[in-house]
């Protein structure tokens, strides 16, 4: 009998979940101190405003970290185990520093029906990762995500907020070089 | 054969923008909204038979009137437009290029219902449609279209823009109302539904992007006029979003009840390559597959797709060609359940693991044929046995491909090689 695929670990809640530490406390800009004390009112709970805070975080800092779990749980009065398990939940908090380029390719259905997995094969060749990793120059990481409701230009992918598609291999060419001279 | 109501707007220039909406006849359905009462609002809702456009298909009248009336608490409108059904990509075309006419939807609903907070839940994915629904929102406000008085006419109406962060099982209109109060999107148990006890402990209305666009039109050219339009009880227009073999993949809007076979053969232009449909799954990656054969037969309306043992659902249709391996497809779509279950079911979070692993197995050519049995024990386990139907999302297509394609999956047990594509798919071992 063969084995199984060996199981991969989101089989419980979602992805195992480790955050990384900083190594100093942050503090958002006064811009950004001004957006969040807006946000606030938009809610009638404190609480209900971790989502956006921690986006707001991540558009400053990057990434989320140990601190700004911290940071953003002195914000909203909440326990920082609360907010590290929002973190945790959703896969677009990024619990580690990424490239500056985030290539994220769609293996959900229609996108591997027209091709998605010749173009991940490409995408490792190109940029010489695999998934879930990162460029020694840190400009690109790669993962996979799931359908991003524009199967339309399938096999498709996003790179930070812009989607790209039909890809095909000398597209995921072209796409690479103009983002490396863009810098 | 298309019908354009809700995307009437889609081919004006800039048509996202408050200039273009207006220059349309935007922003002057709701004026006579707000000069009606509100119970008349929602009796016109009823009259037009309006259904859910996010999946379920309630009809939309009676869901705004469980809402009590006469409560001291405020109430609320939850937006949906988390769209992260596989196979569907309609909302995002609403509010790319028509994010006023949702406005205008928003407003003529809280009226209705008797809401001042509306929030557009987004999944945190959209970059254009978010920026185009953001700035649409300022330009509403900086018009008087939304504040403190709409319109002119002392109506009071917020709306905030809560962005997703990633997490599909956020669509389910409760995992939504957790998520929007900071909290993990884990559903929660109903009764009580969200209509009498909602976000933040109050009555809420969850209502899809596409419902409330038509809600627009509806009021615009009343019930009647909307009636004209599909069968006596698959009444209105759906946004069908087309993807897969086809030709020319993409949204269109048809009169519920147009034969399957138009859309695919006509609309989208055919298979690709002149190939044979083999497949079909109508309504997005949750709900049972069709053969080609039996998709050249059925009509798209609520009744004749559950007629034929499939459901309307969300109208992301996913379409295959002849080469398609459907041990291979089940394997992708499965990824995708097991990989969204929020775990706090035991039959959802282990059975979808479980069904994957085996279904991966065998797509490798590894296995047995009781796999097959084994598979549809615990698919019969994971049905009606949980929180949310998510379980259900991932038993229905399995139970459907095994049904119907049973020859493949037998033919894939023990093979040493997925018998249709050669080598077992690389990506099925990726971390993920
Ligand atoms: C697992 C799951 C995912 C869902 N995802 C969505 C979604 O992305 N968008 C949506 O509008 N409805 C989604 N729904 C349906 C919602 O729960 C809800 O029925 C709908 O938003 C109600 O709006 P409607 O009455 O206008 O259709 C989902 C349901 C389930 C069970
Ligand atoms: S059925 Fe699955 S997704 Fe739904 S609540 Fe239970 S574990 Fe969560
Ligand atoms: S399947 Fe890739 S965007 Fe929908």
């Amino acid at each position: 009998m063969q084995p199984f695929v060996k199981p991969t670990e989101d089989i419980t809640t979602r992805q195992a979940c480790q955050v990384e530490s900083l190594g100093h406390p942050v503090q958002f800009s006064a811009e950004n101190q001004k957006t969040f004390q807006h946000l606030l009112t938009r809610y009638p709970t404190k609480q209900a405003a971790v989502l956006p805070t921690l986006w707001l975080a991540q558009e400053e800092f990057g990434w989320i970290s140990t601190e700004v779990i911290e940071y953003v749980s002195e914000l909203l009065d909440l326990p920082p185990s609360h907010v590290y398990g929002v973190v945790s939940f959703y896969t677009m908090f990024y619990r580690k520093p990424m490239g500056k380029y985030h290539v994220q390719l769609c293996t959900n259905v229609s996108c591997m029906l027209m091709g998605g997995g010749t173009i991940l094969d490409c995408l490792r060749e190109k940029l010489g990762i695999d998934l879930n990793e990162t460029t020694a120059d840190g400009l690109f990481s790669l993962s996979e995500v799931e359908c991003l409701a524009a199967c339309e230009m399938a096999p498709m992918a996003q790179v930070n907020d812009e989607f790209h598609g039909p890809l095909t291999p000398e597209g995921v060419n072209q796409l690479v070089e103009s983002l490396k001279k863009r810098g | 054969m298309e019908v354009k109501l809700l995307t009437r707007n889609f081919e004006n220039p800039e048509s996202w923008t408050l200039a273009a909406y207006e220059k349309a006849g935007g922003y002057r359905t709701f004026p006579k909204a707000l000069a009606m009462d509100p119970e008349a609002v929602i009796q016109l809702v009823k009259d037009s038979g309006l259904r859910g456009r996010g999946g379920a298909g309630f009809p939309t009248g009676m869901k705004w009137g469980f809402v009590p009336k006469g409560t001291e608490k405020p109430k609320y409108l939850c937006v949906n437009a988390d769209e992260s059904e596989p196979g569907t990509f309609k909302d995002r075309y609403l509010l790319e290029k028509d994010p006023h006419a949702l406005i205008e939807g928003i407003i003529i609903t809280c009226w209705a219902v008797g809401i001042h907070h509306a929030y557009v839940y987004i999944r945190g994915e959209f970059g254009l449609p978010y920026y185009r629904l953001r700035d649409a929102v300022q330009e509403a406000y900086d018009k008087g279209y939304l504040g403190t008085n709409v319109g002119g006419k002392g109506f009071q109406l917020d709306i905030t823009i809560h962005r997703g962060a990633g997490a599909y099982i956020c669509g389910e209109e409760t995992g939504l109302i957790e998520s929007l109060e900071g909290k993990k999107g884990q559903p929660r148990l109903k009764p009580p539904f969200p209509a009498v006890i909602g976000v933040f402990g109050c009555p809420t209305v969850v209502n899809n992007v596409e419902t409330i666009q038509a809600v627009t039109w509806i009021l615009e050219h009343g019930a009647a006029e909307y009636k004209k339009y599909g069968t006596e009880k698959s009444p209105g227009t759906k946004l069908f979003s087309v993807s897969g073999h086809v030709n020319r993949p993409g949204v269109f809007e048809i009169p519920l009840g147009l034969p399957c076979k138009t859309l695919v053969h006509d609309l989208c232009g055919g298979i690709r390559n002149g190939k044979r449909q083999k497949a079909n799954i109508v309504g997005g990656s949750s709900v049972p597959v069709l053969t080609g054969e039996e998709a050249d037969q059925v009509d798209l309306d609520y009744e004749s797709l559950a007629a034929a043992g499939t459901m309307l659902g969300s109208g992301g249709m996913i379409v295959m060609d002849e080469d398609t391996c459907m041990v291979w497809t089940l394997a992708v779509i499965l990824k995708f359940y097991a990989h969204e279950s929020c775990g706090q079911c035991t039959p959802c979070r282990e059975g979808t693991g479980w069904i994957r692993n085996l279904v991966y197995r065998l797509e490798a050519g590894g296995g047995t044929a009781q796999d097959l049995d084994k598979l549809l024990s615990i698919t019969k386990n994971m049905m009606g046995t949980t929180i949310c139907v998510l379980a259900d999302a991932a038993a229905m297509p399995t139970e459907s491909f095994l049904k119907k394609f049973r020859r493949e999956f037998e033919a894939h047990a023990g093979a040493g090689r997925c018998p249709i594509r050669g080598a077992s798919s690389h990506f099925l071992t990726a971390a993920h």
